[in-house]
């Protein structure tokens, strides 16, 4: 379409996604004057967005959220981590290493947070500071594609508005950046280049959790596990304590998970049941929110130069979430990422080459070392050895065998091992292996763990009752998701990989069914998207035509 | 642009919040006085017009004391800068012809002590009254042009027109595109959408809604009372002994009989069942055709 681009409306810049990204993107370009509309897709900021969630400010960071927002931790997070902890499991035998000093290196701080409560904040800060230069944050808005003119981006189209023209064009639209694919520049095609996160809030009150994970109120625990409690499956599980609820959730390589046809609901609830956590429950479980999203992992999927003519690609969207070994770190890096882009616009703003400000964001993402955080040279190489299928398999016997007990059984073993797993660098090493994530947890914890004699009486609720839980303001008759192939080996994967569906279950987005067509009997994939929670699982899993809903349609989380 | 929005308080007809006595007469103290629904649409317009050209909204209405709380309920929902109520005592009971002449006082008193006035809206007739008559009365008394059922709207502020799409309900329904001078008077149809489709006015709307927060609070502060004296009305005119209308009797419109039938099945007597498969069978055979 050749658009005469002349009478769209026109703003000097267009942040996509009011996530911490977004936000930081926008508050930083008001600074420096520049006139900054925010289209949010949300009814609310933050009503889209999930995370584990532990936000860092990292001391080597040019930019943390606290530098840019006066306040935020003090208004809108929850409790700092002042204690971080990895459990090693094997049945119910716990092995526990205090991670603190890993967690401790190159930190400023780090709170817990619920998205919700953080980036609605956010977006109040945001509209205040962008208002003042022209511009303002727009909710229920969905941005749906690039305006091209003459093979150049040059604004956007949306749903619900007409087009909008701009200089700058951030997309900060999330995990499934339908820009970004727009753009060519990122693709929903490696199962390997991702992780699937399914996590619950539960309420636990406050006090409560003083009591049981020994906090003052301003104090917070970060706790990680590890071993063979997932089914083999690559992985682990997290719980965070927030002010008055706690985050407990299960990550794994999306690429594990389609192998071991796992179902992402019971990995949470393996994890929710073990009696390790119910001494943190005392028998009382109140699940306020499920949740599920698709995590990028930079190692593989950050991209390197992300932008193409007037736009850049900021946070998930650019697939820039770190996660190695028990590090995991995602908001921060948006948030350095989008005041970035943002002074790279700053400095080229009226350069004639649309690609200049994205240029220069991809020698700022270099010089302030944020890539070579993403994408470590170190995992590169370690992963060239590491992850060959050769030699998993030659240090998975070793493990096994009596010699692996006899290497980390030893107590010199043991003290090592707490040192490794609390040093940087050797965990900016780890493979992405079944043994970091399975097969080194179980046996330390058979060999130095101890043995938990309770029994777990919780019983999280059912995925129909998850579901049913959930807000949703559904676009009737107006499916975000088309699935182009309905057979089981093209889409099959989706029954099980899906957060919201299930094998024999009959209430979720994916279900197998027996068909009967011309004498034969088939088995058909289908798809309803009303339970959808929009993490984007499927349209990496199965043959799908994927878009967001429209603004303000789809699921509301309010926790997040 | 200038425009008022009249509206008007009515009984809230909602379920639970509506009283009856045993007659089926409407208990009017003990029911809740809202915004007359169709009112809305009306408002709606007029908040359109203020976020696509600027300008300024007064909301206007005739009633009780109590009606305050209606004109804060539109400032609260459209943004509306001040609030007009022509009260009195000698304004009671009046039928749609005195209301029509007060009001048509209340916008000339306005014309000539505040401004000049683009556009009237009013509403497509009230949840009480649904005579539907006031709003063209009031435009007659006015001798203004009136387009009535106006669904979309657009004014060119420069050559002082508007144009609307009017809903013209027959055997089949037709929108109707009729262009008119300003100052006119619009009626709104139930079916009236306003619509942004601009980055700006959404953000002018965000921005109108801030402002709107406190003016709102502090309500009678932009709050001008009229009485019949400040409209200049003879009370022979007004009210009761202004409206030729009489009503003779109200009757209460009895509940029309339900047409579906119920038949109780005892989910523990074991032919429950086979009677409800004996009753649907007919239906299975009907779809399987």
């Amino acid at each position: 379409m050749a658009a005469a681009t002349d009478d769209y409306e026109h703003y000097e810049a267009i942040v996509v996604g009011c996530g911490p990204g977004g936000a930081a993107a926008a508050a930083r370009l008001a600074d420096h004057g520049v006139e900054t509309l925010v289209l949010e897709r949300g009814t609310e900021a933050g009503s889209k967005n999930v995370s584990g969630g532990l936000i860092y400010g990292e001391e080597s960071a040019p930019y943390t959220l606290a530098d840019l927002f006066d306040g935020v931790r003090e208004a809108a997070t929850e409790r700092p981590v002042t204690d971080y902890y990895i459990h090693n499991v094997a049945g119910n035998s716990v092995k526990t290493y205090d991670l603190t000093d890993l967690h401790e290196h190159d930190t400023d701080w780090c709170d817990a947070v619920l998205r919700r409560e953080l980036d609605s904040w956010l977006e109040r800060r945001v509209h205040e500071k962008t208002s003042e230069t022209g511009g303002g944050v727009l909710t229920n808005v969905r941005v749906n594609g690039l305006l091209e003119s003459d093979g150049e981006i040059v604004g956007v189209t949306c749903d619900e508005l007409e087009p909008i023209t701009a200089d700058l064009i951030v997309a900060a639209d999330g995990v499934n950046s339908e820009l970004a694919r727009e753009a060519g520049l990122m693709d929903w095609e490696e199962p390997e280049e991702w992780f699937q996160g399914v996590k619950a809030v539960v309420d636990v009150d406050p006090d409560a959790i003083d009591d049981r994970f020994d906090l003052d109120p301003d104090e917070g625990a970060a706790h990680l596990f590890s071993g063979d409690l997932f089914d083999d499956v690559r992985g682990g599980g997290f719980l965070y304590t927030n002010e008055d609820s706690l985050s407990i959730g299960t990550v794994f390589h999306l690429d594990s998970l389609l192998e071991r046809e796992a179902e992402p609901h019971e990995l949470l609830d393996a994890l929710l049941t073990h009696p390790l956590l119910a001494g943190w429950f005392e028998n009382e479980y109140d699940e306020r929110e499920y949740a599920a999203k698709l995590v990028p992992d930079s190692k593989k999927a950050a991209h390197r130069e992300p932008y193409r003519d007037r736009l850049v690609l900021v946070g998930d969207a650019a697939g820039q979430m770190q996660a190695q070994g028990p590090i995991i770190k995602g908001m921060n890096h948006a948030v350095t990422a989008g005041a970035l882009a943002a002074d790279a616009f700053a400095v080229t703003r009226g350069n004639a080459d649309p690609a200049a400000a994205g240029r220069r964001y991809t020698k700022l993402l270099e010089d302030s070392g944020t890539m070579a955080k993403l994408r470590p040279r170190r995992y590169d190489l370690a992963r060239a050895v590491g992850e060959r299928e050769g030699v998993t398999s030659a240090v998975e016997r070793v493990l096994e065998s009596p010699l692996g007990s006899l290497a980390v059984g030893n107590p010199i073993a043991d003290r090592l091992l707490e040192r490794a797993y609390n040093s940087p660098f050797l965990v900016s090493m780890l493979p992405d292996t079944k043994t970091g994530y399975v097969s080194l947890p179980t046996l330390i914890a058979e060999e130095h763990g101890k043995t938990i004699h309770w029994e777990s009486e919780i019983e999280p609720p059912t995925l129909e009752e998850r579901i049913g839980d959930l807000t949703y303001d559904t676009d009737v008759g107006n499916p975000h998701i088309e699935l182009l192939d309905q057979s089981l080996d093209a889409s099959g994967a989706a029954v099980t990989a899906c957060p919201v569906s299930a094998e024999d279950f009959g209430g979720g987005c994916y279900r197998s069914e027996a068909v009967k067509t011309n004498g034969t009997e088939e088995t058909l994939v289908s798809l309803d998207t009303q339970p959808c929670v929009e993490c984007g699982t499927c349209a990496v899993v199965a043959d799908t035509e994927w878009e967001h809903p429209r603004g303000g349609k789809g699921v509301e989380y309010r926790e997040g | 642009m200038r425009s008022i929005v009249l509206t008007k308080g009515v009984p809230d007809f909602s379920e639970g919040a509506v009283s009856f006595d045993e007659e089926g007469h409407l208990e009017r103290g003990k029911t809740p006085t809202v915004m007359n629904p169709n009112d809305e649409f009306a408002l709606q317009a007029a908040l359109q017009t203020k976020i696509r050209h600027g300008g300024h909204v007064s909301g206007m209405s005739m009633g009780p004391p109590g009606y305050a709380e209606v004109l804060q309920g539109a400032m609260e929902t459209v943004y509306t800068d001040d609030s007009y109520l022509l009260s009195d005592r000698e304004l009671a009971a009046s039928d749609t012809w005195a209301t029509a002449i007060t009001l048509s006082a209340g916008l000339e008193t306005y014309q000539e002590e505040v401004a000049d006035i683009d556009i009237v809206f009013a509403g497509f007739k009230t949840a009480d009254g649904e005579t539907g008559q006031t709003g063209p009365q009031t435009c007659w008394a006015m001798d203004w042009p009136i387009v009535t059922h106006v669904v979309a709207l657009d004014i060119d502020p420069d050559e002082r027109t508007l144009r609307a799409k009017r809903l013209v309900e027959g055997d089949v329904d037709e929108i109707e595109t009729v262009e008119a001078p300003l100052p006119c008077f619009v009626v709104t149809d139930p079916e009236f959408e306003p619509t942004y489709r601009t980055a700006s006015q959404r953000l002018t709307r965000k921005r109108l809604r801030a402002e709107t927060e406190e003016r709102a609070a502090d309500h009678d502060d932009h709050l001008t009372t009229w009485d019949h004296a400040d409209l200049n009305l003879d009370p022979d005119y007004i009210g009761l002994d202004g409206s030729p209308t009489i009503v003779s009797s109200v009757d209460p419109i009895p509940k029309a009989p339900s047409e579906r039938e119920a038949t109780m099945i005892d989910p523990d007597a074991g032919d429950g069942m086979g009677e409800v498969l004996e009753e649907i069978q007919p239906y299975a055979a009907e779809a399987d055709d």
